[in-house]
């Protein structure tokens, strides 16, 4: 496989995204949402909270937290061990949530897109191999969610350490549960959805159908990273270690057999179904 | 022109599901010519370039480009070694004209920094606007971009599918100009097309298709003669009975009457003198003299009009 040629195609893909703040713009947003406004105003309404009631119902929901877990708890009062299990907790989800999100709203429109606009005339009739052209892609799918998660991340990070660090005793976060999870757990889940995604956007007649296919298809997939990503926080390190190899096993899988559905034929849109 | 021939198809067909797109397709495409592929929409010319590209494998029949099977294991070096222009130019209207040149350049292993971009889109007059999204490009510059980038890789088969489409008469003219340039420095051109006025003086070769098999093939001159095995001549008189008597002449074959004239079938171009001077003695004035060189259109529609005829 020619990488250079595979890079070229996902530069390629991710030039034209740029160019189209009217679909990364929304993808921005939902970023923000996730990973500032709502940790944000969650954290703040936990640490702000009126009532000691308030805080004390709150705070008996931790113990449905396992027990490795809750002894990792910090703060002093039940608001602050509060807010420090939901932003250590809560969000995790969040990290594989958005990710997916953006990265199966690029990679459905990725092959049919080229059919639709006619340019997959000029992929299929290029030098690059199908399977070049399918892992240039894939690249060009994963990078603009994982990107923008990373992101996310980062300014999630900060904002949690600046509004609960000083009452906790000092910048806690990234814990090395999240590390794990950021680094090995959700880069494989994503490559196992645009494994399916793109053979999906492969096989579609549009990229309407595409996008109600992928978000159907992926929803599962979601639903798995949502609940595997929690329980990998929840567990020790290893748990997480082990999923991600789990996911990396199968992402593998998913991606060689979803480079068979990426054809010149398909490209053209003269399948030979059709 | 070279006699070794780039593209070789034997009997070739391919489908899609119940439509068959090419039935039984065999060509010869030499090197360093101008080949094009005639006939109707739906008669295959476009699936036969995309089977040629190894973009399509044929169901049947054998295909070689450069002496390799384009939809084998080594089909990327058959398309190393073309350039494509399809009937829609096939550009990222998101990208600028550079963008676009430079991806292509990319993806056939050349340097971006050194491939000559700029000056493939200067041969196409494209240059001053590869800045410009190709979104705000008209269908001319689109047709010249695409020629630019087919060209970028110095490619030794250019393949064309309908390169004029679309577009005004002046850009036409210059599209073909250019084609008939690239052919002089050697190229080796298949052009597809419809438009008959578009092969004339371009062509070394006519592929004529029809429902997917090619049904006439070979140099313009050989398939002038094949269909008009005797020189013509056209001539007119102010008397036109006159020209009833040509018949009789020697040396002349047949005589069509038509409104403009009679149409004159002779042995030989040489006899024309003879003609007019047997009108000009019956005291006639002879208005019109003109030796008939078929046109590819011509050929196109006796072609056709001889295959639909019981």
């Amino acid at each position: 496989m020619n990488v250079k040629r595979m890079m070229a195609i996902a530069r390629s893909d991710l030039r034209q995204l740029w160019q189209s703040p009217d679909f990364w713009g929304p993808m921005v947003v939902l970023a923000g949402f996730f990973f500032v406004i709502a940790p944000v105003v969650l954290l703040f309404a936990v640490s702000h909270a009126g009532t000691e009631g308030m805080v004390q119902k709150v705070a008996a929901t931790l113990d449905i937290l396992p027990a490795k877990a809750q002894h990792a708890l910090k703060g002093s009062t039940p608001g602050d061990r509060t807010a420090y299990a939901l932003a250590v907790y809560l969000f995790a989800p969040l990290a594989v949530i958005v990710p997916m999100t953006i990265s199966t709203a690029v990679g459905a429109n990725a092959v049919v897109g080229e059919r639709e606009k006619g340019t997959g005339e000029f992929l299929a009739q290029s030098p690059a191999s199908e399977r070049e052209i399918y892992m240039g892609k894939i690249i060009a799918s994963l990078l603009p969610g994982y990107v923008t998660t990373l992101v996310g991340f980062g300014i999630y990070s900060l904002v949690v350490n600046i509004m609960l660090g000083p009452r906790v005793g000092g910048w806690f976060f990234p814990t090395r549960d999240w590390w794990v999870l950021m680094l090995w757990v959700v880069p494989p889940f994503l490559a196992l959805t645009l494994s399916v995604v793109l053979r999906l956007s492969a096989r579609v007649r549009s990229a309407a159908a595409a996008q109600q296919a992928s978000g159907l298809v992926t929803l599962p997939l979601i639903m798995v990273a949502y609940g595997q990503s929690s329980g990998a926080l929840f567990g020790a390190v290893t748990a997480g270690l082990v999923l991600g190899v789990v996911a990396w096993v199968l992402a593998i899988i998913g991606l060689q057999r979803g480079a068979r559905a990426v054809t010149r034929a398909r490209l053209l849109g003269v399948d030979n179904s059709a | 022109m070279a006699d070794a021939p780039v593209v070789v198809l034997g009997h070739v067909r391919r489908s899609f599901g119940s439509v068959v797109a090419l039935a039984d397709l065999s060509l010869e495409v030499p090197a360093g010519s101008v080949t094009v592929l005639l006939g109707p929409n739906g008669a295959g010319k476009t699936t036969a370039l995309r089977v040629i590209t190894g973009a399509l494998a044929p169901e049947a029949g054998s295909v070689s480009v450069f002496g390799i099977s384009p939809s084998g294991p080594d089909g990327e070096h058959v398309r190393l070694r073309c350039g494509v222009v399809s009937a829609k130019p096939a550009l990222y209207d998101r990208l600028t004209g550079f963008d676009n040149l430079r991806f292509a350049a990319e993806l056939w292993n050349l340097d971006p920094k050194t491939a000559p971009i700029t000056e493939s889109a200067a041969r196409f007059g494209i240059d001053d606007s590869l800045s410009l999204r190709v979104g705000s490009y008209s269908t001319g510059m689109k047709t010249r971009l695409a020629l630019a980038r087919a060209i970028l890789p110095n490619p030794d088969l250019l393949l064309l599918d309908e390169p004029t489409s679309g577009l005004d008469p002046e850009s036409s003219q210059a599209v073909l100009a250019l084609i008939d340039e690239l052919a002089e420095s050697g190229k080796t051109v298949l052009m597809c097309t419809h438009l008959l006025m578009e092969a004339e003086g371009l062509a070394d070769q006519v592929v004529m298709l029809e429902g997917g098999s090619d049904v006439v093939s070979g140099t313009p001159g050989e398939l002038v003669s094949r269909y008009w095995p005797q020189p013509q001549v056209i001539l007119d008189a102010e008397d036109r009975s006159a020209l009833d008597g040509l018949a009789a002449l020697a040396g002349v074959v047949n005589v069509v009457r038509n409104g403009g004239g009679a149409v004159v079938d002779l042995d030989d171009l040489a006899r024309i003198p003879d003609l007019v001077a047997h009108l000009v003695a019956g005291g006639s004035r002879v208005t019109r003299v003109t030796p008939h060189e078929p046109t590819l259109e011509e050929l196109y529609l006796t072609v056709r009009s001889r295959r639909a005829a019981p």
